[in-house]
């Protein structure tokens, strides 16, 4: 059903963990789906200087979470927002019809931590 | 090389090689058809009936035209409840069944309901058994049939079907219950049990795809629902499929005379397979019955993990099994029966179900208890919803 690709993410997922001071977190999805990803971001000098992952969910969502760590990384911030589901399936090798819309949430997992980043920049720099 | 382990019986079985022989003449040498006059259609009739005969022992029928050959599981049920409803309704529109049948229950029913058919859905307990006070409850003098599973295929839970019956007839309906599951695995007496119809499948029992049956008691009201030469005495039209029929009879015969010792085998077997995930794992469950369940079924939750993954993991080490995730349904929506036995939907995801069969051994089982613990602490560790606690 997967890709070799997938099941080489999904057996070693890469940047797997928490960054406890992260600069960013993003959280998509829902367990009631099956599906729930946490993205944590560490940004210097507008690079996304290290991303980490958390995920509950199907083979195809960890291995999306895992694919996008290894695209993202070292990316600007503009360069990151513009990485597409798109992108991530293709990275993969494709992924199963059915899979695209559940589980291929990385995309927007790491949109939303870029997204609370700049969220939490803007409001430091208010005050 | 690695260990490979299947579990999935419940999804797919090899045919016995006892019935692969007895089905081989029957394509290449037997192939007359039961409705023809000459000797090659009278060997094929005679053939047929012994195949009957069989199926007729297995369920405890009284005689051979209580017993009709269907294509399989579904074929049967569909037949049992819109055969019974369109004969019945003049007697009344109404249909009861439980919240966790099969999907060709359920989808007989959904069809019906477009036809101006009502269906009510009696729910079950934590364990899976149906309430019979709601069952009680739900029946109206517009009841024409109850149709329930005898046991489930996910969870494995045996219903008090005698006691249904008794029920069910009292207030004047009758009773369809589906052993698709159930008919090699515990002993069903049809008569003693109050069924009035009964689908049971042949590739549920180590026969081959293709063929099923459905028991309609004596005087029981039903019309066939697909039209043709009449075969089957009318109910069942199309030619009889006899080499995957002769193969059913022999699996029946089979799983007649073996049920008692391999079911004890199995049960065995499954219960060292609980015990040995539930105690080496923390945060997992059993789902359904601890001791009311068919003998190969093992259902286990195990907590904060998705089920596809665990399958994945598993496949990996040679390991074959099911999941009540959404994940490896077509639908996207975790199993009903899981829901219905009161579970959330991030528990009904995180399901394992393993259903054993006649060539699991003792150190199949072991070695799935030894692999198991690592690749959920695996997962567990990739997972957000993980309590600390649980990672140390």
């Amino acid at each position: 059903m997967y890709s070799e690709k997938v099941m080489e993410h999904f057996r070693n997922p890469h940047n797997m963990g928490e960054i406890p001071d992260a600069d960013g977190v993003g959280t998509v999805g829902n367990p009631v789906c099956g599906d729930l990803m946490t993205i944590y971001i560490k940004v210097k000098d507008n690079r996304l200087e290290d991303i980490k992952f958390k995920t509950f969910g199907c083979g195809a969502a960890i291995a999306t979470s895992s694919i996008i760590t290894e695209l993202a990384k070292g990316k600007t911030l503009e360069e990151a927002m513009k990485i597409t589901r798109g992108d991530v399936a293709d990275n993969l090798g494709g992924l199963p019809p059915i899979k695209m819309h559940c589980s291929n949430l990385a995309a927007d997992g790491l949109h939303a931590a870029i997204q609370d980043y700049l969220k939490k920049r803007e409001a430091a720099q208010k005050k | 090389m690695m260990r490979r382990v299947y579990m999935d019986h419940a999804a797919g079985m090899p045919v016995d090689p006892r019935v692969m022989e007895a089905m081989t003449p029957y394509f290449t040498q037997k192939y007359g058809n039961p409705s023809s006059l000459h000797s090659w259609g009278n060997e094929a009739r005679k053939t047929l009936e012994d195949a009957r005969a069989k199926i007729v022992a297995l369920v405890g029928a009284k005689k051979p035209e209580e017993v009709f050959f269907t294509s399989g599981g579904t074929e049967s049920n569909n037949l049992a409840i819109k055969g019974v409803a369109y004969r019945n309704k003049d007697k009344g529109n109404h249909i009861v069944t439980t919240a966790i049948e099969h999907m060709s229950v359920i989808n007989s029913c959904k069809s019906l309901m477009k036809e101006g058919f009502n269906v009510t859905n009696v729910p079950v307990d934590k364990y899976g058994v149906v309430d019979i006070q709601s069952l009680e409850n739900a029946i109206t003098d517009k009841t024409i049939l109850v149709s329930v599973i005898y046991a489930n295929n996910e969870i494995g839970t045996i219903q008090p079907i005698k006691q249904i019956g008794e029920i069910v007839h009292r207030k004047g309906a009758l009773l369809h219950v589906d052993a698709v599951a159930a008919a090699d695995q515990v002993p069903i007496n049809v008569e003693n049990e109050n069924i009035d119809l009964m689908s049971i499948s042949s590739n549920d029992m180590y026969g081959p795809r293709g063929a099923g049956a459905l028991y309609v008691k004596t005087g029981t009201r039903i019309q066939p629902i697909i039209h043709g030469g009449g075969q089957e005495r009318g109910l069942r039209s199309g030619t009889e499929n006899i080499p995957a029929i002769v193969g059913m009879g022999k699996a029946a015969e089979i799983a007649k005379t073996e049920m008692k010792p391999e079911g004890e085998r199995l049960a065995r077997l499954r219960d060292r397979l609980i015990k040995g995930m539930v105690e080496s794992i923390p945060s997992s469950f059993l789902n359904g019955h601890p001791n009311q369940r068919l003998p190969n079924n093992a259902n286990v939750r195990f907590s904060y993990i998705e089920g596809e993954s665990l399958i994945l993991s598993l496949d990996m080490l040679g390991v074959a099994c099911s999941s009540g995730s959404a994940c490896t349904s077509k639908t996207l929506e975790p199993s009903h029966v899981l829901l219905a036995i009161g579970l959330k939907h991030e528990e009904a995801h995180g399901s394992l179900l393993f259903t054993l069969g006649k060539q699991n051994t003792e150190e199949d089982v072991d070695y799935v208890v030894k692999a198991l613990p690592d690749i959920v602490k695996r997962l567990r560790a990739i997972s957000p919803l993980t309590p600390k606690e649980l990672l140390l």
